[in-house]
C-alpha cells in the first residue's frame, strides 16, 4: 500500500436504526445494521463488498455517500471528514461521489426522457451550457453503449442491461472519482451481466474510477473486485486483497459462503460446510461473535468476547478466535 | 421409467392481433427419481412451460399444441375437474417467491392442512398433525410451535420450506422448481436445495427444476435442456452438455459466466438481445447474435435432432450423429 492518503476511508461507522417507541416516544431497541466498521480504499481501487440480505452492505454503502446519516463514526473522502460539512460543501462533494442502483426499473423516473435522467446531475450541479450538457449527454450514451437516438426516448422502451447502462450514464455523468455500486448486475440474465461488468471495468480503467462494489453473487465480485471485505451481521469479518481471500479463506463463515456457491461442473460433488439456521435479527445480536451460533468451529470464548478484525500476513484481515490472522 | 413425458408443447399469447409463441414445439421426458434442469434467461419460456404442465395458463395465454402425459394420462384431455385431482398427488409446483405465494393471514399449519384435507379426506385434527409431520420433514425445527406461526414470522429460506411441505403433502409423482432459490441467500439455497435432493431420493419424485444458474444444474440434475426464445435448443444428459456444449447458445452461456477461482479477464458476453417474441426472427432464433450463424441459418427453424448419441441441438452448424459417431 502506498503512504498517500486513501480516496475514501471509514472510521468506526455506525448506523443504529430505533424501532418501536412510536414519532415521540423512546426507542424500543436498535437494529444495528451497521456496528463499527473501518477500512479504506485507494485510489483507483475496487473494493468488493459480499453478505447476505440484511447483513447491512446497502447501509453501509449509502452511508460512505453520506445518503443517510450515520449514528457514529466518520467518513473521510480525500482526507476531508463528510461529516463536519455543510450543506452546500456537501452538494459540491457529491459531484465526486456517485452511486449506481440494483433496480434499473424502479430507480429511473418513468416520465423523464433519458436524455434527461442523465443529464439532470449536470444541471443541478450547473456544469456547462446548455448545448454543453447536450453534446456531453450524447457522449455519455455512446460511452455505455446506448444507441444514438436513447435520450430522446423514456426508460419503458428499453430492457433490463440498457436501463442499467442509462444509470450508469446518469452516475459518471458528473466525472465522479468515487462509484458505489449497489448490486448493480444482480437483477441481470447472466449473458447481459456479463456485458454490463465487462462495461463497468473498462470505464473504470479509462476513468481511473474508485469502487465499492457491493454484491451478494461472490463470482462476480471475484470477477471485478481487488480487494475483497465480507460482512455479516453489521460487522466486516473478513477483508483482504481478493485473490487471498478466495484462495486462503479463514473465518468459518468466508468458507461456508464459498462452499454453498454452486460450481457449475456436475463430476464435482458439492462439499459444503453447512451452516446451522438462517441469520439471527440484528435487532439482538448473539453475544461475543455474532456468528457463533452458526459457526462450526465455535469455541466458549466466542460465545462471551467479539472477536476484532485483525490484520496479518498478506494484508489479510480476519475476526476470528479460532481462525485469527497468520502474524506477520 | 418414465412418468412424465412431453411433446410439441406449445403455448402462446396475443397482443393487439399478434401471437407470440412463448413455448413452441418443446418436448421432454422425466424418469421417477430424475431431475431435469430446465435453463434459460429471462423471458425464454421456461415458466410458461412450467405453467402450461399444470395447465395454470391465464389468458390471454393459451396452450395451442402439444400433448403431456403423465404416467399414461393425457392431461389436456382431463375435464378441469379431474386436473384439480391430479395437482398435488401428480403434479406439484413451488415458486420463486415463496414469501408472496403464502397467505399471510393464515398460520402455516392451516395452509399446509388444508392442502392435506383437500386430497386427503381427512379430519380436522388429522390434516393438523399431518401438517406438523411435514413441517419436521421438511427440516423445521420445533414443528409443533412453528406450526402456529404467520408467514412474516418466518424467513424466506423458512417460506420455502413451507412452500416444498406443502408440494410434498401428497407426495406428487412430478415435483416443478420453478426457480426455488432464486431468491434466497446462497447458504440458505444450498440447504433448500440438499431439502430437495433428500426429497426427491427418498419419495422417488421426479423433479422438473427451472434455474437460469448453471451450478445449480450441474449440482442437482441428471439431464439438462437449454430454452432459447420459446424453444429447447440442446437437450441431453448433465455430464453430455457440460463437457461438449454443442449449442452456440449453451457455449455462449458458459462464457459469460464469472466462475470462482477462474481467471479474472473479460468475460465473453453475448451480443444484443433476446429477441422480442412477437418479432422473432426468421429461422434460427438466436442468430442474430450468434458467432457461427451463416446465410441458410435464416431459412427455417433448425429441428432439435441428436447430434451424438443422447444429446441433442438444434443447429445446423453442428454435425449431425449419423456423420458424427460418439
Amino acid at each position: 500500500m502506498s503512504a498517500t492518503t486513501p480516496l475514501v476511508e471509514v472510521e468506526n461507522l455506525r448506523k443504529h436504526y430505533p424501532i418501536g417507541g412510536g414519532l415521540f416516544g423512546r426507542a424500543r431497541a436498535w437494529v444495528r445494521a451497521v456496528d463499527g466498521v473501518s477500512f479504506a480504499i485507494q485510489a483507483g481501487e475496487t473494493l468488493g463488498l459480499v453478505g447476505e440480505s440484511g447483513c447491512g452492505k446497502t447501509t453501509l454503502g449509502r452511508l460512505m455517500l453520506r445518503l443517510i446519516e450515520p449514528s457514529g463514526g466518520d467518513i473521510r473522502f480525500e482526507g476531508r471528514s463528510l461529516l463536519g460539512l455543510r450543506p452546500r460543501e456537501l452538494r459540491g462533494l457529491r459531484r465526486r461521489m456517485q452511486i449506481i442502483f440494483q433496480d434499473p426499473y424502479g430507480s429511473l423516473n418513468p416520465r423523464m426522457r433519458v436524455g434527461s435522467i442523465i443529464g439532470e446531475g449536470l444541471a443541478i450541479h450547473r456544469l456547462g451550457g446548455r448545448d454543453e450538457r447536450h453534446q456531453r449527454v450524447q457522449e455519455l450514451i455512446e460511452l455505455v453503449g446506448l444507441p444514438p437516438d436513447a435520450a430522446r426516448r423514456y426508460p419503458h422502451e428499453f430492457s433490463g442491461g440498457q436501463r442499467q447502462r442509462v444509470g450508469i450514464a446518469r452516475a459518471l455523468a458528473v466525472e465522479p472519482r468515487f462509484v458505489v455500486a449497489d448490486e448493480a448486475v444482480s437483477a441481470l440474465d447472466v449473458s447481459i451481466q456479463a456485458q454490463i461488468i465487462n462495461l463497468l471495468q473498462e470505464l473504470r480503467e479509462r476513468l481511473g474510477l474508485t469502487m465499492l462494489f457491493i454484491a451478494h453473487d461472490l463470482r462476480v465480485v471475484e470477477h471485478v473486485s481487488h480487494r475483497v471485505a465480507i460482512m455479516y451481521l453489521g460487522h466486516i469479518v473478513e477483508m483482504g486483497p481478493s485473490e487471498e481471500i478466495y484462495r486462503n479463506p479463514r473465518h468459518p463463515y468466508t468458507r461456508a459462503l464459498l462452499s454453498a456457491v454452486p460450481i457449475p461442473d456436475p463430476r464435482r460433488a458439492a462439499r459444503r460446510t453447512a451452516l446451522a439456521g438462517d441469520v439471527p435479527s440484528p435487532v439482538t445480536p448473539p453475544s461475543g461473535c455474532t456468528f457463533h451460533p452458526r459457526c462450526p468451529s465455535a469455541e466458549a470464548v466466542c460465545r462471551s468476547v467479539r472477536p476484532p478484525l485483525e490484520t496479518g500476513r498478506r494484508d489479510h484481515a480476519v475476526a476470528c478466535h479460532v481462525f485469527p490472522a497468520e502474524k506477520p | 421409467m418414465t412418468v412424465l413425458e412431453v411433446r410439441g408443447l406449445a403455448t402462446a399469447f396475443e397482443r393487439n392481433g399478434g401471437t407470440a409463441r412463448a413455448v413452441d414445439g418443446v418436448s421432454f421426458t422425466l424418469d421417477a427419481g430424475q431431475v431435469l434442469g430446465l435453463v434459460g434467461e429471462s423471458g425464454c419460456g421456461k415458466s410458461v412451460t412450467a405453467l402450461s404442465l399444470m395447465r395454470l395458463v391465464q389468458p390471454p395465454g393459451r396452450v395451442v399444441a402439444g400433448e403431456v402425459r403423465l404416467e399414461g394420462q393425457e392431461l389436456f384431455a382431463l375435464s378441469e375437474r379431474e386436473m384439480r385431482r391430479l395437482r398435488g398427488p401428480g403434479l406439484a409446483m413451488i415458486f420463486q417467491e415463496p414469501m408472496t405465494s403464502l397467505n399471510p393471514v393464515l398460520r402455516i399449519g392451516s395452509q399446509i392442512a388444508e392442502a392435506v384435507r383437500v386430497h386427503g379426506g381427512v379430519g380436522r385434527r388429522a390434516a393438523w398433525n399431518r401438517a406438523v409431520e411435514l413441517l419436521g420433514e421438511v427440516g423445521i425445527a420445533e414443528p409443533k410451535t412453528r406450526a402456529r406461526d404467520y408467514p412474516h414470522q418466518l424467513s424466506g429460506g423458512m417460506c420455502q420450506r413451507v412452500m416444498i411441505a406443502m408440494a410434498i403433502s401428497c407426495a406428487p409423482r412430478v415435483l416443478i422448481a420453478d426457480e426455488p432459490t432464486t431468491a434466497l441467500d446462497v447458504t440458505i439455497q444450498a440447504e433448500i436445495l440438499d431439502l430437495l435432493r433428500a426429497l426427491r431420493e427418498r419419495h422417488r419424485m421426479a423433479v422438473l427444476l427451472i434455474t437460469h444458474d448453471l451450478g445449480v444444474v450441474a449440482e442437482q440434475a441428471n439431464a439438462v435442456a437449454i430454452m432459447y426464445a420459446g424453444r429447447i435448443v440442446e437437450y441431453g444428459d448433465v455430464f453430455e452438455v457440460f463437457d461438449r456444449p454443442l449449442h452456440p447458445y449453451t457455449q455462449a452461456l458458459f462464457r459469460s459466466m464469472p466462475s470462482l477461482g477462474g481467471r479474472r479477464e473479460r468475460l465473453e458476453a453475448i451480443g444484443g438481445q433476446v429477441p422480442d417474441p412477437f418479432h422473432l426472427p426468421s429461422g434460427c432464433a438466436f442468430r442474430d447474435r450468434c458467432p457461427q450463424a451463416i446465410a441458410a441459418c435464416a431459412d427455417a427453424v433448425p429441428p432439435l435432432v441428436e447430434k451424438v448419441a443422447g444429446h441433442r441441438a438444434a443447429c445446423i452448424r453442428v454435425e449431425d450423429a449419423a456423420r458424427n459417431p460418439a
